[in-house]
């Protein structure tokens, strides 16, 4: 009888299974591709429905325990999480279809284009097992591994565009990327070496502040935070996200910045939660501003589309971080609904406003913002998706932006420090300047011509459309997602009520 | 969810759903757009008049909708809401006939019709909305949804106005974000039409009250155009005669002040806010909009933005009557809401008509036009008339209760601002209506409708008399029991009631 576990494993070895037959039969990468990320998606909805009926579960993958074998551990974060990584993935998926049967070209053309078609599947599939395996995983240093995973493989997938400053952009993000992960890895050995175990859950009980102790919280925390691309360590991002083809773009901006978040939540919100004093709370925080302020200016100074979205997901980011100070304050569980409500909606938002980008790119030939007006008459749906995704990012009600930009709200108005929302809410500001910035041109009536007159296939619009009408309508089905979270219990939101009356 | 529930959301959807569907019809399939506009525009005028009905013989709508704990978003049916949505799908009616007439033949009707729809959708919405969330949300999805209809026509121009409509826009819609959200950490969820809540938290947080008071009125006063949160305002002008004529009458700048209102009489309540000394500065700040506006108006040439500048000056009218807080005064406000809407559809149709038929935009192009096209102008002078306040329009019932609300409170000063106001405004309207009809023709006009039996064509000829003609028989009928003055009394009455 299959149950939670049964499917959590299957979402790790199913993707890594057609990974391997993609790489070895690379003519049917295409339909084993999206075989693969349909049964994943099955897969996720399947665990889902268990988790609902039978609650939160740890589980040690063949019987063997801690110290020797690979456990998980399954809350509500994780199922949220993973099922985020489900809908994103199987959107991207499709598009990424469309996309690539598209990209025939010239004679000389082909080659590179088939040499993408045949990488992209196995390392995106990859990549989505790896994330799948990083939420479900008990464990740090199981952690370490798809952690790594994610990042070569991310890595891999920049640097498919084959362009000079695509392979550029990949080569920062390879270091970068192996600079972070060393930095974890430093840390989680210290971790071990005082307090001989890495379960996450057992470690939150044994924390003390000892200087080894916050010499390993350091490293962590640095290590997460280049990936993360928190202000000012976001240097790589851009560049890396705007030269990658149009679905690695949006698999990089929605799911991968998110994995290594994810491990910040459970490390500033859980584990070290106890010991860690609320200035460096704040310190996160007021970097969070920083990002935020920064990616926005930036963003509403490109010329080109695609940097302009990099830029917002520099932005986007301060906001998770400004929600950690937050988490702190609140004596209820609305920052961390909040906070996970972000991070889905800007999942969503966000790969839906790369791939409507992809599309635009292709049809127009370009993606210099000035030059795209009219494009609405050749591209309504994918223009309808752009500021679909848009208002999400903006956080207009009734998206989960605005849900969660609301709570945050609340949260900081009740505690006092008031100057967080604030941050918040020009930050939404700033957000519409930029998405007015392209809409502006997207949605004006004029008809210009557009030298390449490529047709795009209607998978590609309406797979974007859709993910971003998710992300819209993601705050008036709010209670749904944010319920499991309240039954699974993930975090010490109960015992925090308990502490602060 | 009950039947009356189920009501309202059918109020919301008989625009909504054709909206939606104009968008997926191919742009040259006019017959089936006209059809859903007009046959969507009837069907919800049908649901208000059932809503009445039903609110008439004691009965009370509501549906809620929780997205999590702390936010819900509800729909209620008080009788404020009712005939703020009765006036908005009353002139959408009216304004989507004129539309179809306005906009023949000319491109991208496909978009314009599809935001219109939904544009009337979210305009119900805030009128229906049961807290203060769900009005937030309405009044943020109605930024986005006129944008496209103030740029519709893609000029350079209409995008610069465009660009600084959002940004007045979205800047006030932040300010309002953060006083919502302030308040309701302050004093829980705050529900319209019920008992005011905030006494109980006056004691201790009584200058946190009046911070949120004013970051209400300043998010609010954006879309009211209150002075000096205008700007945005004459330069909207770009837009074709529609939009105006809905964003004056009904949709943007009365979302403001019926926010106003709400604020006032039920969140605050009148006596609280009078309590707290409130009131002063926003009847100081109404009085400074409506002689400022009727100054500027005074200057302008151009028709559109003379009566732009005069929605500035009219609309605070309301404001002013809620800020008396007397009950004369705040049925002379509120009766406004209905008759400057009324009033002011008439006056743009006017002026579409003229720039549409003749391509006159300017004032002083306008001598003799009378002649040309009578009924259009007829209609005009019922309207400019109704604005000065002569009786027996409806501007006059506006004014006359206003008048007795001040002196009823005591309020000299009040009186005085409405006797400059309506000099000011007789300065304004009456040198046009004069050049109009007694005045020969002085320049020649280009006529654009190929010659047809009327003065212009009958889609855009029938709007501005109906409106016309309710302006006047709102006026004489004030008191029969079915008028907009009988309406308001009910509202007040509840709430300066014992």
């Amino acid at each position: 009888m299959p149950d939670t576990a049964f499917w959590a494993v299957c979402l790790v070895v199913v993707p890594l299974f057609f990974a391997l037959i993609c790489f070895v039969r690379s003519d049917q990468a295409a339909v084993l591709g999206l075989l693969a990320a349909g049964l994943n998606a099955l897969a996720a909805l399947a665990m889902t429905v268990f988790f609902v009926r039978s609650g939160p579960l740890r589980y040690a993958i063949g019987g063997w325990q801690a110290p020797l074998g690979i456990n998980f551990s399954i809350d509500g974060l994780s199922v949220l999480l993973v099922a985020m990584t489900a809908v994103t993935g199987l959107s991207v998926s499709m598009y990424a279809r469309g996309y690539f049967s598209l990209r025939i070209g010239s004679a000389g053309e082909i080659n590179r284009h088939g040499h993408q078609r045949a990488f992209f599947w196995p390392v995106w599939l990859l990549l989505w097992g790896a994330l799948n395996g990083l939420f479900l995983s008990a464990d740090l240093f199981n952690v370490y591994v798809t952690l790594e995973i994610i990042g070569l493989s991310a890595v891999v997938l920049t640097a498919l565009s084959g362009k000079p400053a695509a392979r550029l952009a990949a080569m920062r993000y390879l270091l970068v990327s192996l600079l972070g992960s060393c930095s974890y890895l430093f840390g989680v050995a210290l971790l071990y070496r005082s307090y001989g175990i890495l379960d996450m859950a057992a470690l939150a009980r044994l924390i003390s502040p000892a200087p080894l102790m916050w010499a390993s919280l350091a490293l962590l925390t640095t290590g997460l935070l280049l990936k993360t691309a928190l202000f000012p360590l976001h240097f790589w991002l851009p560049p890396a996200h705007a030269n990658a083809l149009a679905p690695v773009s949006a698999i990089l901006s929605g799911l991968v910045v998110k994995a290594s978040f994810y491990l910040m939540l459970r490390l500033w919100g859980d584990i070290f939660a106890q010991v860690l004093p609320f200035a460096a709370y704040v310190l996160l925080g007021v970097l969070g501003c920083g990002a935020v302020l920064w990616g926005a200016v930036q963003a509403l100074l490109q010329k080109r589309l695609k940097m302009l979205i990099a830029y917002s997901t520099v932005a986007q980011l301060g906001y998770l971080f400004i929600a950690l100070p937050l988490i702190r304050l609140d004596p209820g569980s609305s920052a961390w609904e909040a906070v996970i409500l972000l991070i889905m909606s800007h999942a969503c938002a966000k790969s839906a406003m790369f791939m409507a980008a992809g599309s635009i790119f292709l049809k127009a030939g370009h993606d210099r913002i000035d030059d795209l007006a009219g494009i609405k008459e050749v591209l309504p749906i994918s223009s309808f998706a752009f500021v679909l995704a848009g208002v999400s990012l903006m956080g207009f009600p009734p998206s989960g932006g605005f849900v969660g930009k609301w709570l945050l709200l609340g949260v900081s108005l009740a505690g006092g420090e008031w100057w967080w929302g604030v941050m918040l809410v020009i930050g939404s500001l700033l957000a519409a300047g930029y998405v007015y910035r392209v809409a502006s041109r997207l949605l004006v009536f004029k008809v210009t011509f557009f030298s390449r007159r490529q047709s795009i296939p209607p998978v590609m619009e309406w797979s974007a459309v859709l993910l971003a009408l998710l992300a819209l309508l993601l705050g008036l089905l709010a209670g749904y997602p944010l319920g499991l979270l309240e039954a699974g219990s993930p975090f010490p939101l109960h015992a925090c009520r308990e502490v602060m009356p | 969810m009950n039947w009356g529930g189920l009501l309202l959301v059918m109020i919301l959807l008989s625009s909504l759903v054709p909206g939606l569907i104009i968008f997926a019809l191919p742009e040259k399939s006019n017959r089936p757009r006209t059809f859903l506009n007009l046959g969507g525009a009837f069907l919800k005028l049908l649901l208000i008049l059932v809503m009445i009905i039903g609110i008439y013989k004691g009965r009370h709508f509501a549906v809620r909708w929780q997205l999590l704990p702390g936010i819900e978003l509800a729909l209620n049916s008080d009788p404020l809401a009712a005939l703020f949505s009765t006036l908005s799908t009353v002139l959408w009616l009216l304004t989507t006939l004129y539309a179809v007439g306005y906009l023949e033949q000319s491109p991208n009707r496909r978009q314009f019709f599809g935001y219109f729809s939904i544009c009337v959708t979210v305009t119900v919405g805030i009128a229906l909305a049961g807290n203060l969330i769900t009005f937030l949300l309405f009044y943020e999805l109605l930024t986005l949804t006129t944008y496209p209809l103030v740029t519709h026509r893609g000029t350079r121009e209409a995008l610069a106005a465009g660009r600084v409509y959002l940004a007045y826009t979205l800047s006030g819609g932040a300010v309002l974000l953060v006083a919502v959200a302030w308040l309701q950490v302050l004093a829980g969820p705050v529900d319209f039409g019920g008992q005011p809540v905030l006494a109980s938290v006056a004691a201790t947080h009584e200058l946190q009250l009046i911070v949120i008071f004013f970051m209400f009125i300043a998010g609010l006063g954006v879309k009211a155009a209150l002075v000096p949160l205008h700007g945005w305002l004459p330069r909207a002008m770009v837009a074709p005669a529609p939009v105006s004529a809905l964003l004056h009458a009904v949709a943007v700048v009365k979302a403001g002040v019926f926010g106003i209102v709400r604020i006032v009489h039920d969140v605050y309540g009148i006596g609280f806010a009078a309590g707290l000394n409130l009131l002063l500065p926003l009847s100081i700040l109404a009085s400074v909009s409506i002689i400022y506006g009727s100054l500027c108006a005074l200057r302008e040439d151009d028709l559109k933005k003379r009566l732009a500048y005069s929605t500035i000056s009219q609309l605070s009218y309301i404001v002013l009557g809620v800020s008396v807080a007397g009950p004369l005064a705040a049925i002379g406000g509120l009766v406004h809401l209905v008759h400057q809407g009324l009033m002011k559809i008439t006056l743009f149709f006017c002026a579409g008509n003229l720039a549409e038929t003749l391509g006159v935009h300017r004032i002083s192009e306008m001598n003799g036009i009378a002649r040309r096209m009578p009924l259009t102008m007829a209609a005009f002078s019922v309207g400019a008339l109704g604005m000065i306040g002569f009786p027996p329009m409806a501007g006059f019932v506006s004014k006359w209760y206003l008048g007795m609300g001040a002196l009823a409170t005591g309020k000299m000063w009040v009186v005085a601002i409405l006797a400059v106001s309506t000099v000011l405004n007789a300065a304004y309207f009456l040198p046009i209506l004069i050049g109009a009809w007694f005045k020969p023709q002085e320049c020649t006009w280009s006529e654009q409708v190929v010659a047809v039996r009327l003065e212009t064509r009958w889609m855009l000829l029938v709007p501005p008399l109906v409106t016309a003609f309710l302006v006047v028989t709102v006026g004489l009928l004030a008191n029969a029991q079915i008028s907009p003055l009988a309406w308001v009394k009910l509202i007040v009455g509840r709430e300066f009631g014992p």
